[in-house]
């Protein structure tokens, strides 16, 4: 088994892809943390802990979610949106969370505001700017996630989470996958439910 | 993607920035008559680029994207050169290919749509520099046409390397000092138009991009009857002001100069017969259209 493990980075400017690593992706009913398979209840536990202990607990929209190309893609904003608000509800004064879309995939040169939007080219602007330390993608096309999670894995020491409707991503620091709006509905609920019992300490952050 | 596709899921449209709010809002996409007269009064398919102030072949790509007929269902194919600049701020599908395969590419696309979209309207642009389209991609280009492939070529004309810094191409004139060719072209001008029509292209339009109303209907024309019948092509001249030793203001009065009818870039079209025909019955149809909703709005107005 391998020893490489998907952790906050910087790891450095062109971190390794956790696959060549020998991370593999969670089966059906499982996901990963850190690079280690896990059953998906562990995984909603540990992605509620990592928002509600961040100081900017962000989700990164894809355009496979924002634009209601489906009756599916519709539902799941709606549920995005839920869980935005739920978080939002449950961390402190001092917490900010936030919601910051990734319309498209073009690479926007030469004027990006990362304060409004992410780019899949270079995502950590937007990280760095609003000083981002766990972050969720979904709704985004599985090779732009890749390539962005690399690049905030290698720049940035923000949290990386996953919420794949395929089969998950090796190089975000956890990742469920076949994501539904009920799974993210779960992951709303779970959050609300650790509410209170897990602390957030600035100077950690 | 089709015009019903693009909307915002209505909980994402609050944080959606305000482009993409204009895109949905404002844009043309499914517009009938949509073409140059709707710059500064919708949203363009455009965003910022980053190419040289002054430069033609932004107005070019501005123009040649206001009058595409369809552009919900077009998907545009470009190359290596200055428009590969542009393309990633452009709100209509785009492949980037490598430099001269754009031909190659659009072909397999144009058939790969007809099969993945069968009994729907699915239009493919080129849109490549002269190196890519007369020197690296020549066999590209002709192989495409010779085939009958239905779609349009668009070739922007600077007449040399401008994004490398100035090297000699095919479709520099004779006797031209670049930067990087300072011996001089020794050889005529590549006549593709003439090109062109002899390997089978059913619309072939050679001009300036100093009228907009022409590079509407040019541009119109070429990509209907590429749908209809078979491959077009048009050759528009963006000259590069800085290779050229021009500053950004006469961009315009340079191709104004190289349009008249002694000079290279005089108007020069080409129409199979068969596109002539199509072209008189749309013509017809449109006229028949405009007359029956300026009736319309007549007795609306007297009701």
């Amino acid at each position: 088994m391998t020893q490489y493990r998907v952790l906050p980075g910087p790891e450095h400017f062109l971190p390794p892809a956790a696959a060549s690593m020998g991370i593999r992706l969670p089966n059906p009913g499982e996901a990963h943390i850190n690079g280690v398979i896990v059953p998906e209840e562990q995984a909603y536990e540990e992605a509620a802990r990592q928002f509600l202990m961040a100081k900017v607990p962000t989700i990164f929209p894809g355009p496979l979610v924002l634009w209601a190309w489906n009756e599916k893609a519709a539902k799941k904003a709606t549920a995005i949106r839920h869980l935005y608000e739920t978080i939002k509800e449950c961390v402190t004064p001092q917490q900010q969370a936030m919601l910051i879309p990734m319309p498209d995939y073009r690479p926007k040169y030469p004027k990006i505001n990362p304060e409004v939007e992410i780019n899949p080219n270079h995502p950590n602007l937007t990280i760095w700017h609003n000083k981002i330390d766990a972050c969720m993608f979904v709704g985004v096309h599985c090779h732009q996630a890749n390539l962005s999670l690399k690049i905030i894995r290698g720049g940035t020491s923000c949290y990386t989470i996953a919420m794949c409707a395929q089969a998950g991503h090796e190089d975000a620091m956890m990742s469920f996958r076949d994501a539904t709006a009920e799974k993210i509905m779960k992951l709303a609920d779970t959050i609300k439910r650790l509410k209170g019992s897990v602390k957030f300490d600035p100077k950690k952050r | 993607m089709s015009k019903e596709r693009i909307k915002i899921a209505p909980e994402m449209y609050d944080i959606m920035p305000p482009e993409y709010q204009d895109l949905v809002n404002r844009a043309t996409y499914g517009k009938e008559d949509r073409g140059w007269k709707d710059i500064g009064t919708t949203k363009e398919l455009i965003e910022e680029h980053s190419l040289c102030a002054g430069c033609p072949e932004s107005m070019a790509f501005r123009y040649i994207l206001a009058s595409l007929p369809a552009p919900e269902d077009t998907v545009m194919v470009g190359s290596t050169g200055c428009t590969s600049l542009v393309f990633p701020m452009v709100a209509v599908h785009n492949i980037h290919s490598l430099f001269g395969n754009q031909n190659a590419i659009a072909s397999g696309l144009k058939r790969a749509l007809s099969v993945r979209f069968p009994g729907k309207v699915k239009d493919v642009v080129v849109l490549a520099g002269d190196g890519a389209t007369v020197d690296i991609g020549l066999d590209m280009t002709l192989q495409a046409w010779f085939r009958q492939e239905k779609f349009t070529t668009i070739c922007f004309d600077n007449e040399l390397y401008a994004n490398t810094g100035g090297q000699e191409s095919g479709l520099m004139q004779k006797g031209f000092v670049a930067k990087m060719a300072p011996v001089g072209k020794q050889f005529d001008k590549v006549r593709l138009p003439e090109i062109a029509r002899e390997s089978g292209c059913h619309y072939v339009v050679q001009c300036t991009v100093s009228k907009p109303s022409l590079i509407e209907k040019v541009v119109r024309n070429a990509v209907l009857v590429a749908r209809e019948l078979g491959p077009t092509y048009l050759q528009l001249y963006t000259p590069c002001i800085l290779e050229i030793g021009k500053n950004s203001m006469e961009g315009l009065q340079e191709m104004r100069d190289s349009e008249k009818p002694t000079e290279r870039f005089a108007y020069k079209e080409f129409v199979s017969e068969p596109a002539k025909q199509f072209l008189a019955e749309l013509a017809a149809k449109d006229k028949e259209r405009k007359a029956a909703s300026k009736q319309l709005a007549g007795s609306t107005q007297e009701a």
